[in-house]
């Protein structure tokens, strides 16, 4: 080894560290102009689309003197450029106002619902990932077999599916029909009065309590749609597994792993699916924040009392402090997920370069 | 027709030297459908895709009742039968006939999405990409930011302050759904615009304008088609979502989500209320499915397994 | 040639695709004992597949067939996977044109080593590393210790081909194939890389397939040469007498190569005759 070499090999840690760092500086770049988009286009629902603002966040049946206290409050006397700078400065607090419907300033409802969609979309993902990654990688190794017509179909009908309407069918036919799962709700009622959760997740805190029954009422009622939430994550996850095990596949590094006398077994789960595995982490983390989303439509024929219901409830009786408070909550955790699977991409490869 | 011309014509078709432009691009379009017709899923997904807009066009020829108007007294939840096949909702409407009115709902909503949003995406994509410099960073980052957002969710609150309705729904997702393609036409304005024939068209003096609009915008048709194509399943289930939440069409419009949502009160005693336009939203989007994955490999084999 | 370690004889590999069977070996016959046979050819006229068909990591859409093909007196075609597996990495080996690719991206140089040993022989974690080390070592890293902790993409291409040639060797192979191990070098440590395989190879007694596209490295390199046209041999021949040889297609390739002092114009054009290849 020359002596350049030597120099060039010991330069490369310093360089990988630096890479970090810029794609760091670059990330918050991103996640700052990304939540600014992100309330940009939300004070442009609140604010501009509505011809009085007021009326959107009160209803028309608000006494005078409350309408015009809003109106000030709400700084609508203001240029527009104040004006979102009072809303950004408002929203940093956490301060998206009060939810007409229940009376309770918005943050603190959203605090008090999130967990719930938090325990969903977390179940949907580990099944869609539990299923899903094993199922792509067959789909790929046996490309063109049964296995991989099938992963297809499946994963085309997941792509193409209503899933509320798949959420009605599973009730008829789970609850009604066979009664193997409790009804749409998060617990039976017997119990919402006697159990206080710590965390929010009901499994999780059900367990740490000791509470057996509690945990299997609370798995009769998550079950269901969290198993069709990971229907949809397993799609996705499937298909992209698939697509990446056969770049990995056609890869020489594959042949010098059969040429060293490896198990397909070690071939396939210990070289291929490890390289796949650094995107594979972006995949998955995208369809977790894409459950977060889809728990709008799910929450809402499960009766789950999460995010996506809160949301849709406060649609309904044009509740836009909510509506957008809940947008924007979903809207973050949605953005940071997504920039944060992509740093993680970026720390997890060990060939990270500046770029 | 005998063998012979048939072998004749494909010879014609496949030629290495076409003699005109017309042979070229003729040749050209029958080595894609060759490719395309051979993948027989995605015949599937253009049979289906086809259904639709006949069931469409001839809505009022094959629907055997009114789509709004229904027998309250005699025909409430009857379950499916001959006179009904689907069964009849609430208000005594035939649930087929609605479907059949349903399908113009659809492709309404499927189409003007595309003719909204992949515009928008057209022009700001080839725009960033040819002009490049500072106009090309703050397009691709607003862009960027769109793209960070979640769709579902911000159509949503897109259609709850416009109000309720099927043309809001339609805005709503248009607006939620162009950043793709400004991408995809980017990318491909990218690999364009240092070639040399538009450096050509550049000396001969044509504006930039022009060379955007007449030289580079073509040639991003294609894959912004295949994009579109496969973004329709998506457009329709947005659409239902909306429609399923109330704030999609409103009664008494056939739409196929609102009305899984009027069936949803009587899904466990009358479930074929919800189960028939649902069944009708998962044929057509997985029709739009199977055509785009087909479209895709057919038309752009590079990227076949993706 | 006393002990044959390998007998090839009547060699077809043969893949499907869409316009019909393509035959990219087609009856290639040779035998080799402890030595070093070079196997020349353009792209595409079989050189490769014959070196993977011997390895048994022919794809599993094609298919191979031979009147013979035993190494060390194993039918190699009729033992199990299984068999035909624990033979691979373990008595006979192969390595690949570029390290850059042949090597797993996210795992470290030390811990493909010891994969290649682990797999073939019981041997405990910590008299594994010793192995790899003195592998490592064997193959002229200066600093073994520091290279099995890095990544491929740590190293340069030479010290990745060494790298390389230390995961296939560490278990002692018979039989070594090398498929254009240098091609993807820099010219500079092409010869680096050449010595230290040849020292190998000489020293523990190996015999070695060096699949080339280059005629002179082979023949500077080799004592014996297979000259491949479109997935048949044309010729075998000493390396020493290739000056001699007879077929006008190895003829053609020796007359395209450059010597210093000689003016070269116009350069000459290789011929292919289909004759050949009939």
């Amino acid at each position: 080894m020359s002596v350049a070499e030597n120099q060039a090999a010991a330069g490369r840690g310093s360089t990988r560290t630096v890479a970090i760092l810029s794609s760091l500086g670059r990330f918050l770049v991103v996640a700052v102009t990304t939540y600014l988009g992100l309330l940009a286009v939300t004070f442009f629902i609140g604010r501009v689309i509505p011809i009085d603002p007021v009326l959107a966040v009160l209803g028309d049946r608000a006494p005078t003197a409350v309408v015009e206290r809003t109106r000030r409050e709400m700084g609508l006397d203001l240029p527009w450029i104040e004006q979102f700078y009072l809303y950004v400065k408002a929203a940093l607090r956490g301060d998206f106002g009060t939810s007409v419907l229940t009376t309770n300033p918005v943050m603190s409802d959203i605090r008090r619902v999130f967990p719930a969609t938090i325990e969903l979309a977390t179940l949907g993902t580990i099944i869609g990932a539990v299923i899903g990654v094993p199922l792509g990688v067959l789909a790929a190794v046996k490309r063109g077999s049964l296995i991989d017509q099938i992963a297809r179909v499946v994963g085309l009908i997941g792509y193409s599916v209503p899933i509320f309407w798949l959420g009605l069918l599973g009730l008829v036919l789970f609850y009604a029909k066979l009664q193997w799962i409790a009804f749409p709700a998060r617990l039976d009622v017997v119990y919402e009065y006697t159990f206080t959760p710590i965390t929010g997740f009901y499994l999780l805190d059900a367990a740490i309590q000791g509470q057996w029954d509690v945990f299997h009422d609370a798995w009769r009622h998550i079950v269901l749609p969290a198993a069709l939430l990971g229907y949809l994550s397993l799609a996705y996850i499937s298909r992209m597994t698939r697509s990446f095990m056969l770049n990995e596949l056609a890869q020489e590094y594959i042949v010098a792993a059969r040429a060293k006398g490896l198990s397909e077994t070690r071939v396939i789960w210990g070289h291929a699916l490890r390289n796949a595995a650094v995107p594979m982490v972006t995949v998955i983390a995208l369809s977790y924040a894409n459950l977060l989303e889809g728990s709008v439509l799910t929450e809402t024929v499960f009766s789950w009392p999460g995010i996506g219901l809160y949301i849709t409830n406060s649609l309904q009786n044009a509740d836009m402090n909510a509506v957008l408070g809940g947008t924007i909550a979903i809207g973050s955790v949605f953005i940071a997920i997504n920039l944060l699977s992509d740093l993680l991409y970026r720390l997890l490869d060990p060939r990270t370069k500046i770029g | 027709m005998s063998a012979e011309t048939i072998q004749s014509r494909r010879e014609w078709l496949l030629s290495d030297q076409p003699a005109s432009r017309l042979q070229a691009r003729l040749g050209r379009a029958y080595v894609s459908w060759r490719r395309f017709s051979a993948n027989r899923l995605a015949l599937v997904g253009m049979l289906i895709i086809i259904a639709l807009l006949v069931v469409a066009a001839f809505a009022d020829v094959l629907a055997p009742y009114s789509p709004t108007v229904g027998d309250l007294k005699n025909a409430r939840l009857l379950a499916p039968s001959a006179a009904h096949w689907f069964g009849t909702d609430d208000l005594g409407r035939d649930i087929y006939s609605r479907i059949v009115y349903g399908a113009r709902w659809t492709l309404y909503v499927v189409i003007l999405v595309a003719i909204i949003a992949a515009p928008i995406g057209l022009l700001v994509g080839t725009v960033a990409g040819y002009a490049g410099g500072w106009t090309d960073t703050i397009l691709m980052r607003v862009t960027d930011i769109f793209l960070a957002f979640p769709k579902l969710v911000l159509a949503l609150a897109f259609v709850a302050a416009l109000g309720p309705g099927i043309e809001n729904a339609v805005l709503a997702i248009a607006i939620t759904s162009w950043p793709p393609y400004a991408r995809i036409a980017r990318a491909e304005t990218l690999t364009v615009r240092n070639s040399d024939y538009i450096k050509a068209v550049q000396l001969m003096g044509a504006s930039p304008v022009r060379i955007v609009l007449r030289h580079i915008m073509p040639l991003c048709i294609s894959s912004l088609i295949i994009r579109v194509t496969l973004d329709m399943a998506g457009i329709i289930l947005t659409a239902a979502g909306l429609g399923f939440l109330g704030l999609g069409a409103q009664p008494p419009l056939p739409e196929w989500g609102a009305m899984i949502a009027s069936g949803r009160r009587f899904i466990l005693d009358q479930w074929w209320v919800a189960a028939a336009p649902g069944a009708a939203i998962l044929i057509v989007s997985l029709g739009f499915n199977l055509l785009g994955d087909g479209l895709r490999d057919a038309l752009d084999p590079r990227s076949g397994d993706q | 040639m006393n002990d044959t370690l390998l007998e090839v004889d009547d060699l077809r590999v043969t893949f499907p695709t869409r316009t019909g069977l393509v035959q990219a070996v087609r009856g290639v016959s040779f035998s080799l004992g402890r030595e070093r046979l070079g196997i020349v050819g353009e792209s595409g006229s079989g050189k490769s597949q014959t070196g993977r068909a011997i390895m048994g990591l022919t794809p599993p859409q094609a298919e191979v067939s031979a009147k013979k093909l035993a190494f060390d007196g194993i039918d190699l075609l009729s033992i199990s996977p299984r068999q035909r597996r624990s033979l691979r990495g373990n008595r006979i080996a192969m390595i690949l044109q570029d390290p850059k690719y042949s090597l797993d991206p996210v795992m470290t140089i030390g811990r493909q080593i010891i994969e290649t040993l682990r797999t073939h022989e019981k041997v405990c974690k910590a008299e594994a590393r010793e192995r790899a080390l003195a592998m490592l070592q064997a193959v002229q890293i200066r600093d073994p210790a520091r290279v099995f902790d890095l990544y491929p993409h740590e190293v340069s291409g030479g010290m990745g081909q060494r790298a390389m040639i230390a995961m296939m060797l560490v278990t002692g192979p018979e039989l070594m194939i090398a498929d254009e191990p240098t091609s993807a070098l820099d010219v500079t440590v092409q010869l680096d890389v050449l010595k230290i395989l040849d020292k190998l190879v000489a020293e523990r007694g190996m015999g070695l397939i060096f699949i080339s596209h280059d005629l002179r490295l082979v023949s500077s390199f080799c004592d014996r040469v297979v000259v491949m046209y479109a997935g048949k041999v044309v010729e075998q021949i000493k390396a020493s007498e290739l000056r001699d040889a007879q077929h006008p297609y190895t003829r053609g390739l020796l007359n395209c190569m450059p010597r210093i002092g000689f003016e070269r114009h116009p350069l000459p054009v290789l011929d292919r005759k289909p004759e050949w290849a009939a």
